[in-house]
């Protein structure tokens, strides 16, 4: 096992003149686990991961791996493989030589670019320019750039985009090995659903704002909890939500209570003397938990444990 | 540093540009010699009254390598930056290494390597075109004369200072049809026009000779374009080159302290 470096985000600002892109945000990302970093489009999880990298200034806060910004880091390639959002080749460039021309500088000999080629299933196409590659070919190339370095941090801006289904099986399955090796990998995506299954931990930004830290195992428990409620009254029913400060909306059979349990609303609607005909736990999917989550910025979730 | 500026080349020479410039340019180059030397050859006495022959005669045409052929080593060299910001690969080259500076020091040094082998190709393009011309037409192709020899080599030095000067004005003007259009602008009409202009009245011929193309004239130590009109101070050698390491030294400044201070994103 390699003792890889932590990450750690800490009141992080990044301003784009009157745009607000990263707002106060502070999280961690252990080694030995693959976190899930997740927001809707534009929440700012690129310009997070660029801070983080050393490409953008923060307007304040710090972001360090292993204690140190990227940029002081002794052989950052080496250290740090990061894939951002899969666009950044020359078109003219072969898959093989967009590889070469970064081993030097990484200080990896040119044998690793074919092995790692060959790893993301590209040594058929290594010798054409990139220019006539798929997205899925792209994300792949991106992917064997990451790794270039054998690095024990791996930090990707949503790498399943444009995969087929083997290819995410894949990805998941080599995520979750290197996190079995000890290395850190931090993976962004704006669909939950994508990194379910492969992630530890989540953090959850919306609007440049974290709203959302926890391992994925309490994410899950908040799913379970949505209570479907109705009765022939249903605005005291509402009254009720509101007065014990419960997240509520109105669903197509009733209201619906979230993160409360059914016992809780049982009992308080008994208390106050509010006839119930439907009180029912609803399982819910972990998507429709992030979507309430990043639809809901300016009411932020706060779970004991975060990541 | 080292494995920075390997780096460096590998980008450049992984990509076709660096040919398709060099066989325009040579192109280009023996297209002027050919028609300058065959011209001067034959007509030359009754356009310049015989003041243009000779050993003179050689100096001037292969002089010209300098006015017509340096648009390709500022071009070349800009794009070592405009080509990384245009296709974004500026990423995962400050991902390798993070240092701006690095960054910056290992693409002036290729664009140096770069620079003399354009050079190399474009002396060869400018003589090996009119040579034979000038042997067969005219006086002779003083090929052995120090004379030719110095420009030769001034030529070569001047192709380094170019490409140089081309990374430092692309590491600025970051955007690569903005950076194309000024060096067109910038080496076909501006200057030409204004060494013209400024070159006429006595009072501003002192500031005409410090215009990167007549300190580019001076390092070949031919001015060619001025050439029977009897106007235009040129500098020495030296100064011609000290004067195109400073648009270099401060260019390149302004890349380090603009372009590569911003956000890349
Ligand atoms: N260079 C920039 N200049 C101005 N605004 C920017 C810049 N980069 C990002 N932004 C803004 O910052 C916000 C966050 O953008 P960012 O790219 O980080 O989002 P994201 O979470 O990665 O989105 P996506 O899922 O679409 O990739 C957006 O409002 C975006 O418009
Ligand atoms: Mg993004």
């Amino acid at each position: 096992m390699v003792t890889s470096p932590t990450i750690e985000v800490t009141s992080l600002t990044k301003d784009f003149g009157p745009v607000r892109a990263v707002d106060d945000l502070t999280f961690t990302v252990q080694p030995g686990r693959v976190t899930g970093f997740l927001g809707p489009n534009g929440s700012g999880k690129t310009t997070t991961l660029r801070m983080l990298l050393g490409l953008v200034r923060p307007t304040s806060g710090s972001a360090l791996i292993g204690g140190k910004p990227y940029v002081e880091l002794d052989r950052p390639g080496a250290v740090v493989g990061a894939a951002l959002e899969a666009s950044s080749f020359h078109p003219g460039r072969s898959g093989l030589d967009h590889l070469r021309a970064y081993a030097p500088h990484i200080g990896v000999p040119d044998s690793r670019a074919h092995e790692l080629l060959e790893f993301v299933g590209l040594s058929d196409a290594k010798e054409r320019r990139v220019g006539g590659y798929s997205m899925g070919m792209r994300q792949r190339l991106a992917l064997a750039y990451a790794l270039l370095g054998d690095p024990s941090v791996i930090i990707l801006d949503e790498p399943a985009n444009g995969l087929d289904p083997q290819g995410i099986a894949w990805l998941r399955q080599l995520l979750r090995s290197f996190a079995a090796q000890g290395k850190t990998v931090l993976v962004s995506s704006h669909v939950l659903g994508e990194v379910q299954h492969t992630v530890d931990d989540v953090v959850v930004i919306a609007r440049g704002k974290k709203i959302h830290a926890s391992t994925l195992a309490e994410l899950s428990a908040l799913a379970s909890k949505r209570v479907s409620v109705d009765g022939p009254d249903r605005a005291r029913i509402s009254r009720l939500a509101i007065d014990n400060q419960w997240q509520w909306d109105t669903g197509n059979r009733g209201i619906v209570v979230h993160d409360v349990d059914a016992s809780i609303v049982g009992a308080k609607a008994f208390a106050a003397g509010i006839e119930l005909h439907r009180l029912v736990d609803e399982e819910v999917a972990l998507e429709d938990v992030f979507l309430r989550l990043t639809s809901q910025v300016d009411a932020p979730v706060s779970l004991g444990g975060q990541a | 540093m080292i494995a920075a500026i390997k780096s460096e080349f590998r980008k450049l020479f992984s990509t076709r540009m660096w040919w398709i410039l060099a066989i325009v340019m040579i192109g280009y180059l023996a297209f002027v010699g050919i028609l300058m030397s065959i011209m001067f050859t034959l007509l030359g006495d009754e356009m310049t009254g015989g003041a243009v022959q000779g050993k003179t005669l050689a100096v001037t045409i292969y002089g010209f390598i300098n006015p017509i052929g340096y648009v390709f080593p500022l071009l070349i060299g800009s794009l070592l930056f405009t080509s990384e910001f245009r296709h974004q690969t500026i990423t995962p080259s400050l991902l390798s290494g993070a240092n701006r500076t690095h960054l910056l020091l290992s693409k002036l040094v290729v664009s140096a390597v770069v620079g003399l082998l354009y050079g190399v190709i474009a002396v060869l393009a400018m003589i090996g075109s009119s040579a034979p011309f000038l042997q067969i037409l005219g006086d002779g192709h003083y090929l052995g004369d120090s004379e030719v020899w110095k420009l030769i080599a001034g030529s070569l030095l001047v192709f380094v200072l170019w490409t140089m000067f081309g990374v430092a004005l692309g590491g600025l003007i970051v955007n690569q049809v903005a950076a194309i259009v000024v060096i067109l602008a910038m080496t076909q009409f501006v200057e030409p026009i204004l060494g013209l202009v400024l070159g006429i009245p006595e009072a501003t011929r002192g500031v005409a000779q410090f215009l990167p193309a007549a300190a580019g004239n001076a390092v070949v130590g031919s001015n060619s374009l001025a050439m029977g009109t009897g106007m235009g101070d040129m500098l020495t050698r030296t100064e011609g080159a000290a004067v195109l390491m400073a648009y270099i030294v401060i260019f390149a400044l302004l890349c380090r302290f603009i372009t590569l201070r911003r956000d890349i994103g």
